[in-house]
């Protein structure tokens, strides 16, 4: 999981019909006549080193498009985050002089828009409303609805399951049982490996429970998963402190467990998180570097591809019907990755540990998420509401 | 260097463009000091003779895209292009409709990108939350006379013993494995493949867009196997322009197949019918070898060492006994174990190979030395009787050898050209 949060956006970005023509001017959205104030059209959001300052604070709901100039020296990123935090859409790597359009769909009530000069912190503030009376959102194909809302139960059943056994694995923690720790430690993260792009969505949770090592900012205390998997491995003890980043981890789970509910989720998003998922494997478990002391890649690997595949069949109805092709390659993708997994599964559910993976063999999986990731990159576009 | 006779690369700095000879370019310059250090090295001629008899290297100015469809394949007599982005890649299925699929894909998206377009649907998603189908770094690029050449290797038709694809028994008896020569040093994971493409292109931007795409496209079917990059064309086939110097700092090319010679390609690039199976007539085989230059070594070596190991001065390329670069040979005249005495055609019974080799630096080695040296990529009709020879004798007795090691070895049949729209690469081999 990266420290970077870029499936959130993925998933809280809704397919609109008739933005499929990139390039199209937008309509004005709703009801607003257009105006020398730009009381419609884009929203400029002018970045500087030292400040955020937009075209308009109020806008209808509905799409909404920033226009974003970083007038600054420094490379920036732009969020909205909904009340905690909450990412609705974000972009990174915004350089210096240059400009991007940010599209999302935005509900009505009250947000903020951050910009964070070279990339860190909390950025420079400024609140939104939203108002509501935008137009009538693209009439949903009603089995999308259905996908999305089985979708929801999937993620929100992957956390209640995830919650005893990380409340396992931390009281072995707190008992000092180093064995029966390490032993808990996969398993413990499966439900989130399998639903990462919801639990990523909200922004706040993934830093604290997920993060790795190279992937702390300055200053920003390690806490979560890898780092009680590094005492466990490399030290082969556990102290007080450990103690206490086990009873973290459990509440910051627990937060994650109750915020489901609000999770935005869209069909283009449930189809872009099953390609991200994809990427998290090819980006980090393909080298070994996300379970670099435990060496249990292939557990995580194999949640991702899980959670990848339970979004998909989802969305079969309506890909299948709209991409035929499509949808059989990645039957097929599926049934070859899920095929190559379970080569390395023990009876007991557990997978070979990944220092035991050759080179080849790593080739082998690289070449199998390539061939999935690949189609599965297209799925979005077969979802979209015609 | 290797097995080339005589031609190598230059980066020439002028990229063989037409230059304004307002005064003396900076190679004529250099052209007057290197005069006189080289005195004593062969006879030398005048200084006049040292910056005129280059030719001034002003090709006339080329159509930005080479045309995709003919007889055959562009980019092997194709007048050599500046950049390279080679790649070797392995068929990961074995579902012979999926590669057929594949191969079709491939060849209209290098139809569209010689021709300076975007690939399928282009550089925007069908909607903005999919990738797009072009990945956008050559918008706005001219076709830079890109080509793209497809070839296929032995392992395509038969690997470990099973014929994977039904291909086994129109494997060409051309397309042998080939053998190891005296000093190779070869590391598989950079040799070998099922399939390559060579791309070259005046932009290193647009030849590498060519690469990725493809790669891209084949997801699922084939993967990179190995890729090289290269600069600095270390040949010419177009004899009228300025003869290429390779990273030794030798002209090299001066005695290529020239792209226009139809004769000299007939006798010795393009497969003749009856030379093997009719799938591969009007193709050429390719062997392509990473071959590294220790330069540091070389660097260190006296002018006249140097020279002696070429058999042919440094500035002018002229042949040992002669004045000028394009005279012909007095091959007695040249030490005997000089690269270009042993690689002439006239010591190798009119052996001819026609060459396109690039430049490469690749970092460093990890000891403080730059991994660099010459990619050689050289086209024939029959590798047994070409290629295979000619470096037996020189891995035997060549002075270069103690500069150079080959560290990479392939070797291609590279079917003939797409004629028209519709048809697709490896046709005649699959269809």
């Amino acid at each position: 999981m990266p420290a970077r949060r870029t499936s959130a956006a993925a998933f809280l970005v809704l397919a609109v019909a008739g933005a499929a023509l990139v390039g199209c001017s937008k309509k004005d959205d709703g009801g607003g006549k257009a105006s020398a104030d730009g009381a419609s059209g884009p929203v400029q959001v002018t970045a500087t080193d030292d400040k955020c300052e937009l075209s308009r604070t109020s806008f209808p709901a509905g799409h909404v498009e920033l226009a974003v100039a970083n007038k600054g020296g420094k490379v920036t990123e732009v969020y909205v985050y909904a009340d905690g935090d909450k990412i609705v859409t974000e972009r990174e790597n915004i350089g210096p002089g240059t400009k991007v359009t940010v599209n999302a769909e935005i509900k009505a009530g009250t947000y903020e828009v951050a910009c964070k000069p070279g990339m860190t912190g909390d950025g420079i503030r400024q609140k939104i409303t939203v108002t509501a009376g935008a137009s009538a959102p693209a009439k949903a194909d009603e089995r999308l609805t259905r996908a999305v809302a089985d979708y929801r139960t999937y993620a929100q059943e992957q956390a209640d399951a995830t919650i005893p056994v990380v409340e396992q694995f931390a009281a072995a923690v707190t008992a000092g049982d180093v064995e029966k720790a390490k032993s808990l430690f996969a398993a413990s993260r499966v439900g989130w490996e399998r639903t990462e792009p919801v639990a990523e969505s909200f922004g706040d949770i993934d830093p604290k429970t997920d993060t790795r090592e190279d992937g702390l900012e300055e200053g920003q205390a390690w806490t979560g998963w890898h780092r009680i998997e590094k005492s466990l491995w490399e030290d082969g003890k556990i102290g007080d402190e450990e103690k206490t980043l086990a009873a973290q981890l459990v509440s910051d789970l627990k937060d994650w467990q109750k915020r489901v509910p609000e999770a935005e989720i869209t069909p283009t998003g449930m189809a872009n998180g099953a390609k991200e998922l994809l990427d998290e494997v090819s980006k980090n478990k393909i080298t070994g570097e996300e379970d670099r002391y435990s060496h249990t890649d292939l557990s995580d690997f194999a949640a991702n591809v899980e959670g990848a595949r339970q979004a998909y069949e989802l969305l079969k109805p309506v890909a299948s019907e709209n991409d035929p092709e499509l949808s059989k390659t990645l039957d097929a993708e599926f049934e070859k990755i899920t095929a190559l997994l379970g080569k390395y599964r023990a009876a007991d559910g557990t997978y070979t540990s990944y220092e035991k993976v050759t080179e080849d063999e790593r080739k082998t999986f690289s070449d199998a998420v390539n061939s999935l990731g690949e189609p599965l990159s297209k799925l979005a576009a077969a979802v979209v509401v015609k | 260097m290797d097995a080339e006779n005589e031609q190598q690369a230059a980066p020439a700095e002028d990229g063989g463009q037409a230059q304004q000879h307002a005064g003396l370019s900076r190679r004529a310059i250099i052209g007057w000091a290197g005069a006189g250090v080289a005195l004593g090295a062969a006879a030398v001629g005048t200084v006049a003779a040292a910056t005129m008899s280059g030719g001034d290297g002003a090709p006339a100015p080329q159509a930005p895209e080479v045309p995709f469809y003919g007889e055959h394949q562009s980019g092997i007599s194709t007048p050599v292009q500046d950049r390279l982005h080679f790649a070797a890649f392995d068929v990961i299925t074995d579902d012979r409709d999926a590669l057929v699929k594949m191969l079709k894909e491939w060849t209209k998206a290098a139809a569209s990108m010689t021709g300076g377009r975007e690939v399928g649907g282009g550089a925007v998603g069908v909607v903005p939350e999919s990738p797009p189908d072009d990945t956008g770094e050559a918008l706005g690029l001219p076709a830079s006379r890109l080509t793209l050449t497809i070839g296929f290797g032995p392992t395509l038709f038969e690997k470990d013993g099973t014929d994977r694809f039904g291909l086994k028994a129109r494997l060409p008896e051309a397309l042998v494995e080939l053998p190891k020569f005296r000093g190779d040093r070869l590391e598989a994971a950079r040799s070998g493949g099922d399939l390559c493409i060579q791309a070259c292109a005046d932009d290193p931007q647009v030849a590498v867009h060519a690469i990725r795409n493809l790669a891209r496209i084949g997801m699922g079917v084939v993967n990179v196997r190995w890729s090289q990059l290269g600069f600095g064309k270390t040949s010419s086939t177009t004899p009228d322009s300025q003869t290429p110097r390779n990273l030794m700092g030798f002209k090299d090319g001066t005695h290529n197949i020239a792209g226009t010679d139809a004769d000299a390609l007939a006798r010795h690039v393009w497969v003749a019918p009856g030379d093997g199976p009719d799938w591969m007539t009007g193709g050429s085989y390719l062997v392509a070898r990473r071959i590294r230059m220790t330069i540091e070594t070389w660097d260190r070596s006296s002018l006249k060492d140097q020279e002696d190991t070429f058999g042919r001065t440094k500035i002018e390329g002229a042949p040992y006994g002669k004045q000028q670069e394009r005279d012909t040979p007095d091959l007695s005249a040249m030490p005997a174990d000089s690269h270009v005495r042993l690689a002439h055609p006239d010591s190798n019974g009119g052996l001819m190979i026609l060459r396109r080799g690039y430049s490469f630096t690749d970092g460093t080695d990890g000891l403080g030395r730059l991994d660099a040296g010459l990619f050689f990529l050289a086209y024939q009709r029959d590798t047994r009787k070409a290629f295979v020879p000619l470096q037996t004798k020189l891995a035997a007795n060549d002075k270069l050898n103690e500069y150079i090691t080959h560290v990479a070895s392939a070797h291609f049949a590279c079917p003939p050209g797409v004629r028209k729209p519709g048809e697709w690469w490896g046709q005649s081999l699959f269809g």
